[in-house]
């Protein structure tokens, strides 16, 4: 699985590794830096795993001044730079360049203001974005982008990607829940961008720098919105004989006035995976199941709930549990956010992360199913149905080089068949290396050319996050900083 | 508007704007006008206008999403909403009585190009976080598009969100695809009368701190409170401190007491009706209390908390009406007209405290002398001339209309 081109590394950079480490330490202390082999090798690669690159060094800096000393090195020097946080990126967000520094956020953690009045908190980005409602959760607030990886991720990474999570379908996505940035350019100069108040200033930057993959800067410090959590929440189990039945489940509920918190989706092999895993009592004799969650008190939750049975009857559900308390609407959610790890422990797997319009989902799952038979691999689907993002996950062996080279082919004709029902390449994920050849697919030339200009006016000289997002070959050089194209 | 330019598609539009840059002339770009009093007051050669650019082009109820093309009339994209019981979140906001143009003239785009978010926006988010997808015509006369029609995607840059609050300088947005939200079955307000500024905003904090929605939150003193002439306040008094719950019907009426029970310390507040709330809340769209012509008007966005200092502080040096939104986040200033419409106590005092201020009315000739839009810092300067000039090098489109030379 290793068919994505990455540009041949400049040598005369490598060359002066030993010469560059100890500049660097010069600038931040030794114990920032890495640059022995070993400790390099912790970080060659994220959970887009087929790849991997050592990185020249890797500086994990404690503070935002040291984050701009490094940068102001590496622009002067001309050495490029591979933004991280935890490395959880599932599109290679985050992989190395054997010229590039990486730049790790992970010991910048600090919460350091919370105004429940307000309703915000000022965090230092490599907090852990669990982190966030575990330091507001006492107050019953909490942060609510909540990827499946919120164990481990940092609020960093989940900047640069913009990400989402299963209970965004009521609260938004990153973009929605972020009100100021303090970033480094790459210049070395730090900007502020917004504050503790809605809607910054200006341009909206912010809406740029969301989601830019690390090609904009590093920021090293947000202030994210807090929200008061409801009074309770619960979640119920809606099991379908068919996919279909159970998408025009979704879309009755949708049509009836009620946003749930979160409305997901499994399939029958989903399903028998994450109930092995975490025995949630998902049903195994059903095609396809729902989870609902719903939030108010513990009345409006069973007034909802009611609702929501009476909504799914004329689709024949199979099967219905309403969550009966904590531990079993714990369960029920650890099956679903486990789904990911759950399905590696029996296989390999490469998973996708294309959004597409809900009313296309019965035909866009049986063209999933057929392109995967086509190249003799399984599939497992998970997904936000509420929001039509899909996970389906292709199953392979990782030590069959011929059956990896089939799964990454099938995956790039899922993603496609995603743009051409009206879709996009990537809800949540982001496009990183793993989906950069496909944005032609999606992008007219005249759209990419406009994206990399963009880049250009924050990072002129084209050193952040290199060989990411853009084709190699995409752009003139006036728009991607003077370089010529690949 | 009779004069403007009304391209009729993209392509057109994009042959005008090439010829505006062959000419090397700049064009002013508007929707209906209803706006052309905000901003600064701009040198152009000739108007484009986004009215023969009209209709809805997908609508999907199901799926939450509708598309316009951004010459629609909002009025029009609201209507077909309600059809279906729903319903804009972000509440946009007319600016029209505030700056003494017609009310309820607006377009979609324009909503979108000053990301106008009414009270809503403090729970729900503003327009630009409901904007998921954008075509439009750069200033190198280049037809482009971004996002698309679903609401999670982060393919590529997020360039539609970074039109929003441009206000025409950046691009001719040709189309908007934005997100939709049920119409909630029942609304009531608690209504506190007569409470100083610094109480009430703790009201209002205490309330959105609690975990019944409340979905909007506002605070204004009494003389305003005169001029917004609701039937069903007359007998209320003195300022008012408004509080919103939108849900089912019996939600809400769950909802309405368990926050009087929270708020008990306030005193008895008056419960509107239905109607009244909607009435309450339509004239708050239209911003209808903040209609004295002989004043200027500000916009200050800050931390809820800071609200009543900043207003405070501006009023150690002149006299001032208040009117506070988003919890206390959101302040609308109205201050005595002057040669610099109190720009310097009204930015000295948000310094003090955070945030920005937006001077919203004043003469045009006061608009053209202070800064309009909070002045940048260079750095942040340098990005929004490099983000310009990446959309629009030749600077044709509503040339220094937010900020000098940009």
């Amino acid at each position: 699985m290793t068919h994505i081109a990455l540009p041949e590394p400049d040598r005369s950079i490598v060359a002066r590794r030993d010469e560059i480490a100890a500049d660097l330490a010069a600038l931040i202390g030794a114990d920032a830096v890495i640059s022995d082999e070993d400790g390099r090798r912790t970080f060659e690669t994220d959970a887009l795993t087929a790849y991997r690159r050592m990185p020249l060094a890797v500086v994990l800096p404690r503070s935002t001044e040291d984050v701009a000393k490094v940068m102001r090195y590496c622009y002067d020097a001309g050495i490029k730079i591979v933004p991280r946080g935890a490395g959880t990126s599932l599109c290679g967000g985050a992989l190395p360049a054997e010229d590039a520094i990486v730049i790790g956020v992970s010991k910048m953690n600090r919460v350091l203001e919370i105004d429940f009045a307000g309703r915000t908190a000022r965090v230092e980005t490599g907090i852990t974005n669990l982190a966030i409602s575990g330091a507001v959760g006492e107050q019953g607030y909490f942060y609510a982008p909540d990827p499946s990886s919120q164990l481990a991720c940092t609020l960093a990474g989940n900047l640069a990607m913009n990400s989402g999570g299963a209970h965004c379908l009521k609260y938004g996505v990153t973009t929605n829940n972020v009100l100021g940035l303090k970033m480094v350019l790459i210049t070395g100069e730090i900007v502020e961008i917004g504050g503790a108040h809605c809607d910054s200033d200006g341009l909206d930057l912010m809406a740029l720098i969301v989601g830019s993959e690390g090609q904009f800067g590093i920021v090293t410090e947000a202030t994210v919105r807090i929200i008061r959590a409801a009074e309770g929440a619960r979640p119920m189990l809606l099991g379908f004989g068919s996919s279909d039945d159970a998408v025009r489940c979704v879309s009755a509920i949708i049509a009836s006035g009620i946003i749930p918190v979160a409305i997901e989706f499994m399939d029958k092999p989903a399903i028998e995976v994450c109930e092995s895993f975490a025995k949630a009592g998902y049903p195994l004799d059903v095609e396809a199941l729902l989870i609902v969650e719903v939030e108010g008190s513990e009345e409006e939750i069973s007034d909802l709930l009611g609702i929501v049975t009476a909504i799914a009857t004329p689709f024949n559900p199979k099967n219905i549990l309403i969550s009966d308390g904590p531990v079993q609407s714990a369960k029920i959610w650890k099956g679903r956010k486990s789904a990911f790890g759950a399905i590696g422990r029996i296989s390999d797997y490469y998973c996708m992360d294309g959004t597409i319009p809900l009313g296309r989902l019965p035909e866009v799952l049986r063209e999933i199913s057929a392109i995967c038979t086509r190249h003799g691999l399984r599939v497992a689907n998970i997904f936000h149905a509420g929001d039509g993002n899909l996970h389906p996950l292709i199953l392979y062996d990782a030590n069959d080089a011929e059956q990896s080279t089939r799964a990454e082919i099938a995956g790039a004709e899922i993603l496609t068949l995603c743009v051409e029902v009206g879709g996009c390449l990537t809800g949540e994920h982001g496009v990183g290396i793993e989906k950069r050849d496909l944005m032609r697919s999606q992008f007219t030339d005249t759209d990419l050319a406009l994206q990399m200009r963009l880049k250009s006016v924050f990072d002129p000289t084209w050193l952040l996050n290199p060989a990411k997002v853009f084709p190699l070959d995409a752009g003139a050089p006036e728009d991607r900083g003077g370089q010529a194209a690949a | 508007m009779k004069d403007a330019l009304k391209p009729a598609t993209d392509w057109e539009l994009a042959s005008m704007i090439a010829g505006f840059a062959a000419r090397n002339q700049p064009v002013e770009i508007a929707g209906y006008g209803t706006k052309k009093r905000v901003g600064r007051p701009m040198q152009t050669a000739a108007t484009i206008s986004t009215q023969s650019m009209r209709g809805i082009t997908l609508y999907e109820p199901t799926e939450l999403v509708m598309s316009a093309r951004t010459g629609t009339p909002l009025a029009q994209v609201e209507a077909e909403l309600a059809a279906n019981s729903q319903m804009l979140a972000f509440e946009p906001i007319d600016l029209g009585i505030a700056v003494g143009a017609a009310p309820g003239m607006q377009s979609i785009g324009g909503i979108f190009a000053a990301n106008l978010s009414g009270a809503r926006r403090v729970v729900a988010g503003a327009a630009r976080d409901h904007l998921i997808g954008a075509k439009g015509v750069n200033g190198r006369s280049e037809i482009f598009k971004s996002g698309g029609r679903v609401v999670k995607n982060v393919t590529g840059y997020d360039v539609a969100r970074g039109l929003c609050g441009s206000w025409g300088t950046l691009a001719v947005m040709t189309e908007v695809t934005f997100k939709v939200l049920p119409w909630p079955e029942a609304a009531t307000t608690l209504v506190y009368a007569g409470l100083p500024d610094d109480i009430a905003v703790e009201l209002l904090c205490t309330a959105m701190g609690t975990p019944y929605e409340v979905s909007a939150s506002g605070h204004m003193r009494e003389a305003l409170a005169r001029r917004l002439d609701i039937a069903a306040l007359a007998g209320a008094g003195g300022a008012l401190t408004m509080l919103r719950i939108e849900n089912f019907s019996k939600s809400v009426a769950y909802r309405k007491e368990r926050i009087k029970d929270a708020l008990k310390a306030y005193g008895d507040p008056i419960e509107l009706e239905y109607a009244d709330t909607l009435e309450l809340w339509n004239a708050l769209r239209q911003l209808k209390m903040l209609s004295d012509q002989s004043t200027c008007l500000w916009r200050v966005s800050t931390s809820p908390r800071n609200g009543p200092a900043v207003v405070a502080a501006i009023e150690r040096h002149m006299q001032i009406e208040a009117y506070y939104d988003w919890s206390g986040g959101l302040v609308w200033i109205e201050v005595p007209a002057s040669a610099d419409a109190g720009a310097s106590d009204v930015r000295r005092a948000v310094a003090v405290n955070g945030g920005h201020a937006t001077l919203i009315r004043a003469e045009p000739q006061v608009r053209a002398s202070v800064e309009v839009f909070q002045p940048q810092s260079p750095v942040l300067e340098r990005l929004t001339r490099g983000i310009k000039a990446a959309f629009d090098p030749p600077g044709l489109l509503n040339p220094g209309r937010m900020y000098a030379g940009i």
